[in-house]
């Protein structure tokens, strides 16, 4: 629904593309003249496109990967303004990136495709170009994107170097096979110094030096040569269309008036509008209402054909049903599925309850709308006794909450932003729970694993013969003044030290492996605040690990405050304990009698605070004067008494859970 | 009646008060003059009980304004000569001369606002007096009021410790008459003093200090013969202010003069209901508005049968006979205390905070102390019902 003003926006642009533009070879469904003009939108009732024209070895399927902000969108911009796919204009920045959130924040969240056409040497090619999202917690969907391609641009900046998410995005291209072109950007900027980064790809990544491509996106520089290189050392993608139909989904988006539109590679075969498939994951049953290519919005074709990477609608109705990686095949044709598809699970939950529960519907709605164009998030209704109806969250991938978070809430207060209730999304409770593994003992049948989400469910010591806590596998690029700064981070964060290499002689990478929950909230900035921005940081599911857990309790007068029960690693509880006793202190405010706050674990007390009852709370002056002051003041506080969350007889203000739970950057 | 005029701003007040180079004394007597001839038409009040100059620093104003004000008010109402007539006065200003015509103008009844009885105290309060005047002023003041003669102290000052609050109070004890308020300072917002504390420049008195002052000067006040009638307020012989309970008690009264707040019925026009009135808070145009339309109203609000029982609540607890059924019936004709206070009342009861019985609601010595962290459940109590 938010996208409709874009698609809009985008024609305008593609019809002021005949006269000023002048492509190397026009894009077949502009024919040129005044034809495509009077082209409004509505892409339905043109000519489709015949791609039979492009076989595969005229095919090359590429990403351009990059570390944030190294200018992967702006290179795309100028790939799509020589191939005439869009207009040369000043407009054009980072149209690849649609949703409104990625253009402001000048970051991408979720990959967009085009494909552009491109003549080289007297050869009509069709080069698809698979966006992949350029921020830190993203790198599930860049792997998703990889899949579909042979090649990949690397982009490293000439002023800043190879980053930690030009080491993980390399080796995700290295262990897919696929090939890697080097290019260095921003070569016209004063400190560009493009010979040490290329010694630096050279020593980390073992490419030659003089396959770096030196370019300035911006200014166009060396763009060309990227083309030309594109077609040269990718390899065109290996599969024929005498083939069964074989089509892996690598990406899918949600339209309101057409249901799912999943963006597929086919490594086989072809497919058009009535063909019968089926989805090997789901085993569901669909006909193909429509195909297309990207450019990037949705263009209709006859078919698609074997190497082509476009788009399938075929009546799907939600996200889910086109699962990312999943393979599509023709209805009694059966295909072996696409190797490593893998029926994602997720890593990170978060429990989400409206502070108020009338807004429990208008938050519902909202939060469907946000998983409609986001298969990385799924929401399921939850309820807890303390907080009412809420749903819980669950994330595909180990994103680091803090920072992906605030953006998918931005997304859904974009979304609310049409209805009154914008402020919303700032009123909720929300807790973030990582996905535990127990072995537990029992006599008579021996050993279960079992699954943890919630504290609540953490089962008696006693029973349990292991704990296994979820890892990441960290990348860390830093200069090498702040090495040891980060090492006593990542200590204090329990990571193991995996390799530690100087990519050259003032830059060191670090790879760590890390217990999830000690990252997933606040270690990236912890880490950007210490190497003051300069360390850049990375990372990938690494599976699970033992580990000494415990769940640990706060109490209220002895009574537990559900929203802070917490599964903790055992050398941690004591320090954790006390800290949040402390900060709840200084959150709750003095009532009536005195309050024990209290870190426990099993009936063991580990940490106490004590806030003291009020004595003395009455104002000293109210005459004719003072009453209508003392009265709206009074009243508010009664309002506010509303909204308190009651944990036995003790008050709690809303906002002292994430006052208590806000981690302090690390000194 | 509001006096709007000062010599000097404290440091710690932030009353609607103007220091102005020379007052206009004679117009703005006439705006007085003028306004309590409207409102008492206005309000339809036969009778006045009590009368109370406020301010500012009325004492500076000339004893022939305050007769013109009583004068205006006797003939636009029936003002008993028994009728209590308070004027609030600043040691600085309170010559035995200048009392006596107060009285003669119809005063009956003091309110010397001493504050402290230490010097060094007084300059952080930024008072234009000494201890010594203060002393002189009360001693001029119990001669010509005798029995009638209030003083105001303040407690909880920055610095001062438990000691010296007891031996100021013990100080106070052997000069005052018998009517005492002991008001702990409250740091206003754009005052110099808060500013001060909240800069770091000077120490906030700690929580649990303030508590031990007020229990400490309840028990000596007691001891001393004292009825704690009301939070801040303490009587013998009977001499409480008759004005000041009425705002607690909730009955009617009207605000004049620049900034005074009013609540009453407003029948000369018609009305029906009880309303909150202020007026206008600046003295120009305040006296602008009255020349023009006979008052300065500067705004009204007609308060709802559920405010006027949130007022009756709030104030009503801060004395310490409470608020009787009578009182309640007469704004809540139809749901009784019990009916409204009965559950929650039960519960803070046995903690020892509140007493519900025969006599009606009230706090308890304990729940006195701490009567703001009650309200907000009696009031949410109140909208449920």
């Amino acid at each position: 629904m938010a996208l409709a003003p874009r698609t809009v926006m985008w024609w305008a642009r593609l019809r002021s593309l005949c006269p000023c533009a002048a492509p190397r070879c026009l894009p077949p469904w502009l024919p040129g003249g005044s034809a495509a003009c009077k082209r409004l939108y509505g892409s339905r009732d043109k000519e489709k496109l015949d791609m039979s024209a492009y076989p595969v070895e005229n095919i090359r399927n590429f990403s351009i990967i990059a570390h944030v902000d190294h200018g992967k969108s702006t290179l795309a911009d100028r790939l799509l303004e020589i191939t005439g796919t869009i207009a040369k204009t000043a407009r054009n920045k980072q149209v690849l990136d649609k949703l409104q959130v990625e253009r402001e924040r000048g970051i991408t969240v979720k990959a967009q495709s085009a494909s552009l056409f491109y003549n080289h040497e007297g050869v009509n090619y069709l080069l698809n170009l698979i966006d992949t999202p350029g921020h830190v917690d993203f790198s599930y969907e860049v792997s998703r994107s990889l899949s579909a391609c042979q090649g990949v641009i690397l982009v490293v900046d000439a002023n800043e170097g190879i980053q930690a998410q030009t080491v993980a995005n390399f080796y995700l291209a290295f262990e897919a096979q696929l090939a890697i072109i080097p290019v260095i950007n921003k070569i016209d900027l004063k400190h560009a110094d493009p010979e040490r980064v290329e010694k630096q790809i050279e020593k980390l990544f073992d490419i030659p030096i003089d396959e770096c491509v030196r370019i300035s996106a911006k200014q166009g520089t060396n763009v060309e040569k990227v083309l030309q290189k594109i077609i040269e050392k990718i390899p065109p993608p290996q599969c024929n269309t005498a083939d069964p139909l074989k089509a892996l989904v690598f990406d899918s988006t949600f339209d309101h008036y057409r249901g799912v539109i999943a963006n597929i590679a086919l490594f086989g075969g072809e497919i058009q509008k009535g063909h019968k498939i089926v989805s090997a994951h789901t085993k569901k049953r669909y006909e193909v209402n429509e195909v297309g290519i990207l450019t990037p919005n949705e263009q209709p074709t006859h078919k698609l054909y074997a190497g082509q990477v476009g788009y399938v609608i075929a009546g799907m109705k939600e996200v889910t049903e086109a699962q990312i990686g999943d393979t599509l095949f023709l209805y009694k044709q059966p295909v072996e599925p696409l190797h490593g598809f893998k029926s994602a699970k997720p890593m990170v939950f978060a429990g989400m309850y409206p502070v108020d529960q009338t807004e429990y519907n208008n938050l519902k709605s909202a939060l469907e709308k946000l998983t409609l164009n986001d298969s990385s998030v799924t929401i399921h209704r939850d309820s807890s006794l303390a907080l009412g109806a809420g749903w819980r969250l669950a994330f595909y991938t180990a994103f680091m909450f803090g920072t992906v978070l605030k953006l998918r809430m931005e997304q859904v207060k974009h979304f609310l932003a049409f209805s009154p209730i914008c402020l919303l999304s700032y009123s909720v409770y929300l807790f973030v729970n990582l996905q535990y593994v127990l072995f537990i003992c029992f006599q008579e049948y021996g050993k279960a694993e079992i699954t943890i989400i919630n504290p609540a469910q953490f089962p008696d010591k006693i029973s349990v013969s292991e704990y296994l806590e979820p890892t990441v596998l960290g990348t860390i690029v830093t200069p090498q003044e702040y090495i040891g700064k980060i090492i006593v981070l990542c200590q204090d964060r329990r990571a193991v030290q995996k390799d530690m290499l100087y990519i050259d002689e003032h830059r060191v990478m670090l790879k760590y492996l890390f217990p999830l929950n000690e990252i997933v909230l606040d270690f990236y900035d912890a880490l950007k605040s210490l190497s003051s921005g300069y360390a850049s940081f990375d990372y990938e599911d690494a599976g699970y690990q033992a580990a000494d857990l415990i769940k640990m309790d706060i109490l209220l007068n002895g009574n537990p405050v559900e929203e802070l029960a917490t599964i903790i690693h055992s050398d941690k509880a004591y320090a954790t304990g006390k800290l949040l006793c402390e900060r709840l202190k200084d959150a709750i405010p003095r009532q009536l009698f005195e309050i024990a706050i209290q870190a426990a674990i099993g009936k063991k007390i580990i940490a106490r605070e004590t806030l003291k009852a009020y004595r003395k709370n009455v104002v000293a002056k109210c005459y004719g004067g003072d009453i209508t002051r003392r009265m709206k003041l009074l009243k508010r506080q009664a309002e506010g008494k509303k909204l308190m969350r009651k944990i036995g007889n003790v008050e709690v203000p809303r906002d002292a859970f994430i006052r208590v739970l806000k981690r302090e950057p690390d000194k | 009646l509001q006096w709007p005029y000062c010599r000097k701003r404290c440091s710690y007040c932030n009353f609607n008060t103007y220091v102005v180079p020379a007052v206009d004394e004679e117009a703005v007597q006439a705006c007085l003059v003028r306004e309590v001839r409207t409102l008492l038409r206005l309000s339809q009040v036969k009778s006045i009980t009590s009368v109370f100059f406020g301010g500012g620093t009325p004492s500076l104003a000339s004893p022939s304004t305050i007769a013109a004000v009583l004068e205006a008010m006797a003939g636009a109402a029936h003002l008993p000569s028994d009728a209590e007539v308070t004027l609030e006065a600043n040691p600085s200003s309170t010559t035995t001369q200048r009392l006596a015509g107060f009285k003669a103008a119809g005063v009956n009844r003091l309110s010397i606002g001493v504050q402290s009885l230490d010097d060094v105290e007084l300059r952080l309060l930024g008072r234009e007096h000494t201890a010594a005047e203060a002393q002189a002023a009360v001693e001029a003041a119990r001669g010509l009021f005798p029995g009638r003669t209030s003083i105001d102290l303040l407690f909880g000052l920055p610095g001062q410790s438990l000691d010296a609050w007891t031996q100021r109070l013990e100080a106070a004890l052997g000069l005052c008459d018998d009517h005492i308020s002991l008001y702990q300072l409250t740091l206003e917002r754009g005052t110099a003093l808060a500013a001060q504390v909240w800069g770091g420049a000077l120490p906030a008195p700690p929580q649990d200090l303030l508590a031990d002052m007020y229990q400490a000067a309840r028990t000596m006040m007691v001891a001393a013969g004292f009825r704690h009638y009301e939070v801040s307020n303490f009587a013998r012989k009977g001499a409480l202010s008759t004005h000041n309970l009425s705002y607690w008690r909730a009955e009617q009264y009207i605000g004049v003069g620049p900034g005074a707040h009013g609540r009453f019925v407003p029948r000369g026009e018609g009305g029906c209901s009880r309303e909150a009135r202020v007026q206008m808070l600046e003295p120009i145009a305040w006296m602008q508005a009255v020349q023009s339309s006979g008052h300065g109203t500067g705004k009204r609000v007609m308060l709802s049968p559920l405010e006027q029982l949130e007022e009756v609540l709030a104030l009503g607890l801060r004395t310490d006979e409470g608020i009787t059924h009578e009182r309640w019936g007469h704004f809540s004709p139809h749901l009784s205390l019990e009916a409204v206070f009965e559950a929650p009342g039960q519960a803070l009861q046995q903690q020892g905070w509140m007493v519900l019985d025969s006599g009606g609601l009230r706090c308890t010595e304990r729940g006195l102390a701490v009567l703001d962290s009650l309200l907000p459940d009696l009031l949410c109590q109140l909208q449920r019902s």
